[in-house]
């Protein structure tokens, strides 16, 4: 146990390591704070609209993670698969569990890094006002789970080919699919032909009602569970990619 | 120390190995040779746990390798064919990062690295990124890597493709240093390297292994190994050559050098001396061949493939 926590460990500080290593780290963080920025500062008219409260930043995370996680996570598998690293990393002594999780973990931390560093947009909302600190925290807490979530779709992806473009062009559509699937177009769509219980059905994959929920302050453990177990399924879903590709 | 029994890889209706069995002790340095997609990569693959075999096992030390690849691959060091390593790393922290997933930390971490480090002659650029270095660096890297948890077992996969002739020569040098107390086995197509530091080699062709035996007792099967090359004057020197019990044929080359094959590899060198003492020839120049590995490695593994052409 403690050995596999080792591994995991070792992979993980390795994985985020290399994205300091390179400019991909600050390049990204830069552009995530800027993105957030513009959008809940100009787009959301977050001074104008004359109400200390958050929504109008939390409203764009999904849009924007469906963009960027993808380039934070194209590379975990694609590029061990096609520079030939996974053979060492599988032959020493690593299981691919362990090597996804520390994968997994990595990226996610990467990831609320950059979340955590959007922490000036409530305190400017604090300044200008009073938000609803409980909210703001359920916010950041279901923004985390969504970048959770994303990152797993994006290594499933990733694990998929070792071309990190169609990577890329798969984790964003399984990303707008997720988003997309409770919106009335879409399910008016699906609801033409599909069956009631197929159009609950997928209606139900969606991030947006378990997010919006959280955004609103409450936090349900239903939404939790749906997170977390979107992550396990596509994490699991990666390591029978991953073993499959290996013939194991 | 390993035993493969009937291992056999099909990739989907293509079979890559073909039944291949073998057993190495301790000490040995064995020498694994085939053509270009003979099985080679595919084999050491399954030995160090990457690939599982289709059929048949594989055990390092007593632990089935496909069961528990991990338990196994404690004892194994291996450098895949690639030498695949992380570009944007230096050379320290990549063996840092592999110290550490072979379980040390902290000062026994660092000593273990230092030592890979000044094995391999890698101090002068461990403050390197990986993808600065040449070639013969990152195949030293790559070897550096194997060596941190001292494994009793080391698989290297053409450890000296595409090194210059002094690289070759210091990594031939490390592996013969490290032999004693392990068991090495590496693949390659060069023959030289096999008669410099192997103590065994199995050929493989087609996924089959077609011989293994020491690189001595393997070029005994050369059809040179004993002919003679002499250039002689005389009356008669090739037809006389021709009617001795023990010669198999006589070929005639430019500048009146003359090769004799011997039938069945026996020696012939005496008997030709006599006969041209007896005949009065000057004998200018004579030259015993102790055979030649690649001539071996010609004659089985084209018969073989033809073989399996006609079949």
């Amino acid at each position: 146990m403690n050995e596999s926590l080792n591994h995991t460990l070792a992979v993980a500080k390795r994985e985020w390591r290399s994205y300091f290593d390179s400019p991909v780290a600050y390049v990204f963080i830069i552009i995530f704070l800027m993105l957030t920025g513009f959008f809940t500062f100009s787009l959301s008219r977050f001074y104008e609209a004359g109400q200390a409260d958050l929504s109008g930043f939390f409203m764009w995370h999904p849009w924007l993670y469906m963009i960027l996680v993808p380039a934070v996570t194209m590379r975990l598998w694609s590029e061990e698969r096609r520079s030939g690293t996974i053979e060492l990393l599988l032959t020493v002594s690593i299981t691919p569990l362990q090597a996804l999780m520390g994968k997994f973990v990595a990226a996610w931390a990467f990831m609320l890094l950059a979340l955590a560093l959007t922490f000036t947009v409530p305190l400017t909302a604090c300044y200008l006002g009073s938000p609803d600190m409980g909210a703001t925290m359920a916010g950041y807490l279901g923004s985390g789970l969504l970048a959770g979530a994303y990152v797993a779709a994006g290594m499933f992806t990733s694990a998929l080919t070792r071309n990190q473009v169609i990577s890329f062009i798969l984790a964003v559509v399984i990303g707008l699919f997720l988003i997309l699937a409770g919106y009335p177009p879409v399910t008016d769509l699906l609801a033409r032909w599909a069956p009631m219980w197929l159009v609950d059905g997928v209606a139900s994959f969606s991030f947006m009602p378990h997010f919006e929920a959280l955004q609103r302050g409450v936090i349900d453990l239903r939404d939790l569970a749906y997170f977390a177990s979107v992550m396990v399924f596509m994490l699991f879903a990666t390591q029978v990619v991953l073993k499959n590709k290996l013939g194991r | 120390m390993i035993e493969a029994n009937g291992l056999v890889k099909d990739f989907g209706h293509r079979r890559a190995v073909d039944g291949v069995s073998f057993e190495v002790g301790k000490g040995t340095v064995l020498g694994f040779l085939g053509p270009n997609g003979a099985g080679k990569t595919t084999t050491i693959r399954m030995v160090a746990g990457f690939l599982p075999p289709t059929a048949g096992t594989v055990s390092v030390k007593g632990i089935d390798v496909a069961k528990d690849p991990v338990a196994a691959q404690k004892s194994i060091g291996y450098m895949p064919e690639t030498t695949p390593l992380y570009e944007e790393m230096t050379v320290r922290s990549f063996l840092r990062f592999i110290a550490e997933v072979r379980g040390f930390s902290g000062a026994e971490r660092e000593s273990r690295v230092d030592r890979a480090l000044e094995r391999c002659f890698l101090q002068p650029v461990q403050n390197q990124t990986i993808d600065t270095l040449s070639k013969g660096y990152r195949q030293r890297t790559c070897l550096a890597q194997t060596l941190l948890h001292d494994p009793d077992i080391l698989l290297l996969d053409e450890p000296t493709e595409g090194l210059d002739p002094n690289q070759k020569q210091v990594v031939r040098d490390m592996i013969r240093e490290m032999a004693a107390e392990r068991v090495i086995m590496l693949s390659t197509h060069v023959l030289e390297e096999v008669e410099a530091i192997c103590t065994r080699a199995i050929i493989i062709s087609a996924g089959k292994v077609v011989a293994d035996d020491t690189p001595a007792r393997l070029k005994t099967r050369s059809k040179k190994y004993n002919a003679v090359t002499l250039q002689a004057k005389g009356k008669d020197v090739v037809q006389t050559l021709e009617k001795l019990p023990d010669i198999g044929s006589v070929q005639s080359l430019e500048e009146g050098k003359i090769v004799v094959f011997p039938k069945a590899g026996k020696p012939i060198a005496a008997e030709i001396l006599a006969t041209a003492q007896r005949q009065k020839w000057t004998v200018d120049d004579l030259k015993v061949d102790d055979g030649r590995l690649d001539d071996v490695f010609r004659q089985i593994t084209t018969t073989e493939d033809t073989r399996k052409e006609v079949a």
